[in-house]
């Protein structure tokens, strides 16, 4: 078992933020996993990216299939709500959570095995749908609660615990999402909170579907020598290819130009996304340049990470579906029942 | 042999055979609700193929003064205009009886029979003739016999151009070839046969206050008027156009004239799994929300559904029945899902069900369904079925009463929030076993995490036994509880009667019927319609009082029956079965059948006691 570091008393992160609140505050029951699993540092991401962007507790929905990594929406903000669901069918309850209440943010969290495999069906659809939330794949590529199986982000070679080389193409959710037209793709490394962070904000604030895949070493099952999802493995190959910075629109006027910064891309509620470092060849608001970037990259054994690809003219599900600002949930009864004299009109149709 | 000249008002049945996908159901439906106009009481159910164009259909219409229009297979008339099913559908007509065929081409020598008259008119012939289009041609045939049947059985001709006018009131051209079509087949009977046949119909006033529905557009119009707001569905016959009539009247009723905004959202899902996880999330949320599917669909939503169980999410569920096993025959109708709703899901699960039988209670339980979910904060399943659900029925007029407003069940509101010291989900619980539940969104304190494992009365983790077991304790009386909430049974009793009769759903007008035919040899029965499960104390009574009970089901396991030895104290020695399970809806002779073969000779002469 480990904790989530909590911060030492002077941290400045005690500091509340504009609701009043501490970083403590986002935090959530004690973590049970394995100590030095990859998962719990996401979760301490997820905690800070919250507790930055000021959001209310209770107005945070967290929803997980089932996992090691499922398990961690406990692990943040108390006073918000969960919903430990079913494997690999976090997805689709996430949809219907936001068609009746667009109000709240949602986060979803999830493994490589409740969403590359058993879940793979409902994710991509979510992506299709581009149903506003926060997607986080903590990616180990093994199952960890069932202790230790392949799971479909294994890469071919990479060895079990007990010596045995996988054989099957690895499922690249980042390729994938590229592929069947996600707004918002990202990946990232559970060890690397600085770039993890602003990457989390930027998708929560993204009027659409946020993929974020995370690299996160399972210590128990996966992170040993020939291993492709250890700390070393991932710390020795990953290969940031540009940094976002998250401008939260109150800050957007007076924030510094930061250096080299190639692109910039407003968010819907007015924040901005900044890429700096981004390498001359690449364009991350061009998807089929990402997808070539990433694939020769990826194929010389390199993990390219940051937030890769993003699209912020497309239509989330409410546009599309033409629903109404108010959620739905505060609908009244007389907004709703058309009534008996409708009813009677009706039926002259049915005579 | 019946007498051909014994004259049957406002009393006969005739089958239309047809080819898929040739416009026929138009023509036929357009019968169907000429009859209906005159004010008689008529059914009319279409016997449909898997197929979108060329296998056999076929279409029935019964009509009964006494309102008897269950199916029957004793057709006076049979409209013969599919050569590849002519042998069969002639062998079908009773004795006596006629059968209207295309004589275009000579009928087959070795099909006639000496026991009907045959009525021959070359259809086609007279298509080609009027019409040049192909398509046309093929079309109008088929409203041309209409107006064959109308002279042959006085169809009221202002009723049908009536009806004509309305329907093509935007289509000129149309209007008038169907008239002409329907004049073509009305010259040729009655200059070439004795019109009318001894099959007469009658203006009635039996229907003025009713109306033509079919099941599904009743189920959808009672979503509506409840209030659902998120519907998560995948296609299935014969389920699908619950969906597509309640987007139909969420267009009409909840859109925005102005902006075009949307008071509602329907997610066509990837599949089932997807189609329930929607409904969970959006009722999670505290909209209200279903789904509609068939037996297919809820074998994929297993799972999920134990989820709404333990996690006490309410969730409305539709199911349309068909035949099954596995894909088994998707346009046929049959009960088949009855145990497998009662416990959807794995682990110990049971479910409130409730049983309409017409479109009527269709409308009315779509209604009571989302006040019972959120009243027990569970899955609830209607179970309809395709007779229900796709034919036109004639019911009494709907009524929606102004006042009603949903039963939200046990919500704390933020007020309520505010006042508590701390909301734990599972507990306290009122009479019912209910613990109240909170909605995301509103109000700090009433954050709490919703699971499918193990957790104790406080909503949190647990694998402890008695922790474990005291929720589960529980949602069993919780259950229980919902028995006397859920629609009570229809229950008929019969002076002099000495054994029962029970059944469920689109049983029932079979079953009336087949009271009165029983009666008449001298068997007298009462009757019993279950609409709801858990079953309600009404059902227990109803069993205890009965030495010898008849269990009438559209199935072939007896699942009623099962379901009645497994949740009452009744013996089963005492639960007979009679059970029509091969796709078609019943018919009063088989229960009559049923019942007379196996009732116990004692009680058989009830007029004797
Ligand atoms: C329907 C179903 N099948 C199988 C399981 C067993 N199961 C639990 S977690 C899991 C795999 C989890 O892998 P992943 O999503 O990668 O999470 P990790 O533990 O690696 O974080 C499996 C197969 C289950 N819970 N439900
Ligand atoms: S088994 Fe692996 S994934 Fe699960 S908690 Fe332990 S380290 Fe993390
Ligand atoms: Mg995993």
């Amino acid at each position: 078992m480990s904790y989530i570091k909590k911060p030492v008393a002077r941290h400045p992160s005690l500091k509340p933020n504009t609701l009043g609140l501490t970083l403590r505050d986002y935090e959530g029951a004690m973590s049970t996993l394995c100590a030095g699993c990859g998962h719990d540092s996401i979760t301490a991401a997820i905690v800070r990216a919250l507790y930055e962007l000021d959001t209310p507790p209770h107005m945070l929905a967290k929803l997980s299939g089932i996992g090691c990594s499922s398990k961690t929406p406990t692990y943040f903000v108390s006073g918000s709500h969960g919903f430990n669901s079913a494997h690999g069918r976090m997805p689709a309850i996430a949809t219907g959570a936001s068609a009746a209440n667009r109000e709240l943010t949602y986060i979803g969290v999830s493994g490589d095995g409740d969403s590359l495999s058993i879940g793979l069906g409902q994710m991509v659809h979510a992506i299709r749908r581009n149903v506003k939330m926060l997607y986080v794949i903590e990616n180990n590529g093994v199952y960890g609660l069932t202790k230790g199986q392949f799971s479909a982000s294994a890469d071919v070679g990479s060895k079990s615990k007990k010596g045995e080389a996988n054989t099957q193409a690895p499922l690249d959710p980042v390729m994938l999402a590229l592929d069947i037209g996600a707004t918002f793709v990202a990946r990232s490394f559970s060890g690397d909170k600085a770039q993890l962070v602003p990457i989390l904000k930027a998708g929560l604030r993204h009027d659409g579907f946020a993929l974020v895949d995370v690299i996160s070493p399972c210590v128990t099952f996966n992170d040993h020598e020939g291993s492709t999802k250890s700390y070393k493995h991932t710390r020795k190959h990953q290969l940031p290819i540009l940094e976002a910075d998250f401008v939260p629109f109150a800050a957007e006027i007076t924030a510094d130009y930061p250096e080299g910064a190639a692109h910039s891309v407003k968010m819907h509620d007015g924040s901005m996304v900044r890429f700096r470092k981004v390498a001359a060849d690449y364009d991350p608001t061009d998807r089929a340049n990402v997808a070539s970037y990433l694939r020769e990259h990826q194929r010389a054994g390199e993990v390219p990470t940051g937030l890769l690809y993003l699209d912020e003219s497309s239509e989330d599900m409410h546009r599309a579906a033409k629903t109404v600002k108010t959620p739905l949930t505060r609908l009244t009864h007389e907004e709703l029942c058309p009534g008996n004299a409708a009813l009677r009109k009706l039926q002259e149709a049915f005579r | 042999m019946q007498d051909s000249l014994a004259l049957k008002v406002n009393d006969f049945a005739l089958k239309l055979a047809n080819v898929n996908g040739t416009g026929s159901a138009s023509a036929n439906s357009l019968l169907m609700q000429a009859i209906f106009r005159m004010g008689i009481p008529v059914s009319g159910k279409n016997l449909f193929p898997s197929n979108i164009q060329g296998l056999p259909t076929w279409y029935e219409i019964r009509v009964n003064k006494d309102g008897h229009t269950a199916r029957t297979a004793e057709y006076d008339l049979m409209v013969a205009m599919n050569a590849e099913t002519y042998a069969r559908d002639v062998k079908e007509v009773r004795a006596g009886g006629w059968v209207l065929h295309d004589s275009s081409w000579p009928l087959d020598k070795s099909l006639l029979r000496p026991d009907v008259t045959f009525l021959g008119v070359p259809y086609a012939q007279l298509c080609n003739e009027a019409f040049v289009d192909s398509r046309e041609r093929t079309l109008m045939k088929n409203i041309c016999y209409v107006g064959t049947l109308a002279a042959l059985l006085c169809i009221d001709m202002d009723v049908v151009s009536g009806m004509l006018k309305e329907k093509f009131a935007k289509k000129p051209a149309l209007m008038e070839s169907n008239k002409r079509a329907i004049q073509l087949g009305y010259d040729y009977a009655v200059q070439h046969f004795e019109c009318p046949l001894p099959l007469r119909l009658k203006k009635m006033d039996a229907t003025k206050d009713s109306i033509l529905i079919d099941g599904n557009t009743a189920t959808a119009l009672g979503c509506v008027y409840a209030g659902a707001t998120v519907a998560g569905w995948y296609p299935i016959t014969p389920s699908t156009s619950v969906l597509d009539a309640f987007k139909g009247f969420c267009e009409r009723f909840r859109t925005d004239k102005a902006t075009g905004e949307r008071r509602y959202c329907i997610l066509q899902a990837e599949d089932e799994l997807a189609a329930i996880g929607m409904v969970i999330g959006a009722s999670w949320m505290g909209a209200r929300s279903f789904t509609s599917t068939s037996g297919p669909g809820i074998s994929l939503m297993n799972e999920l559904i134990g989820l709404a169980y333990y996690a006490e999410i309410p969730t409305v569920i539709v199911d349309v029945q068909r035949v099954g096993p596995s894909t088994g025959m998707p346009t046929r109708t049959q009960q088949g899902d009855i145990l497998l709703c009662a416990y959807a899901s794995h682990g110990d699960t049971k479910h409130i069900l409730l049983f309409p039988a017409n479109p009527g209670e269709c409308f009315h339980f779509a209604v009571n369904a989302f006040d019972l979910a959120e009243r027990f904060q569970t899955p609830v399943f209607i179970l309809s079925d395709l007779d229900i659900g796709m034919n036109d029925w004639v019911v009494p007029r709907l009524e929606w009463d102004d006042t009603y407003r949903p039963d939200r069940g046990h919500v704390l509101s933020k007020e309520d929030l505010e006042r508590m010291p701390k909301f734990h989900r599972y507990s306290p619980e009122d009479e019912l076993g209910v613990a109240a539940r909170t909605l995301p969104g509103v109000h700090a304190k009433g954050s709490f995490f919703t699971r499918g494992s193990g957790h104790n009365k406080l909503g949190g983790y647990t694998e402890i036994p008695d922790e474990y077991q005291e929720v589960m304790d529980r949602l069993a009386r919780k259950h229980k509880a919902s028995r006397n909430h859920v629609p009570s049974a229809v229950i008929e009793r019969l002076k002099g009667s000495t054994i029962g009769i029970v059944t469920l759903g689109g049983c029932d007008l079979a079953v009336r019927e087949s009271l009165e035919q029983l009666k008449s040899r001298g068997v007298r029965a009462d009757y019993m319609r279950v609409r709801g499960f858990p079953f309600g104390d009404d059902v227990q009574a109803f069993l205890d009082a009965h030495e010898q009970l008849f269990i009438v089901e559209q199935n072939r396991d007896a699942q009623l029956r099962t379901l009645i030895t497994l949740e009452t104290r009744t013996p089963k020695e005492k639960l007979y079965s009679v059970l029509a399970y091969g796709g078609f809806p019943l018919q009063a002779a088989q229960v009559v059948q049923g019942v007379l073969s196996q009732i116990t000779p004692r009680l058989a002469d009830s007029e004797r006691e």
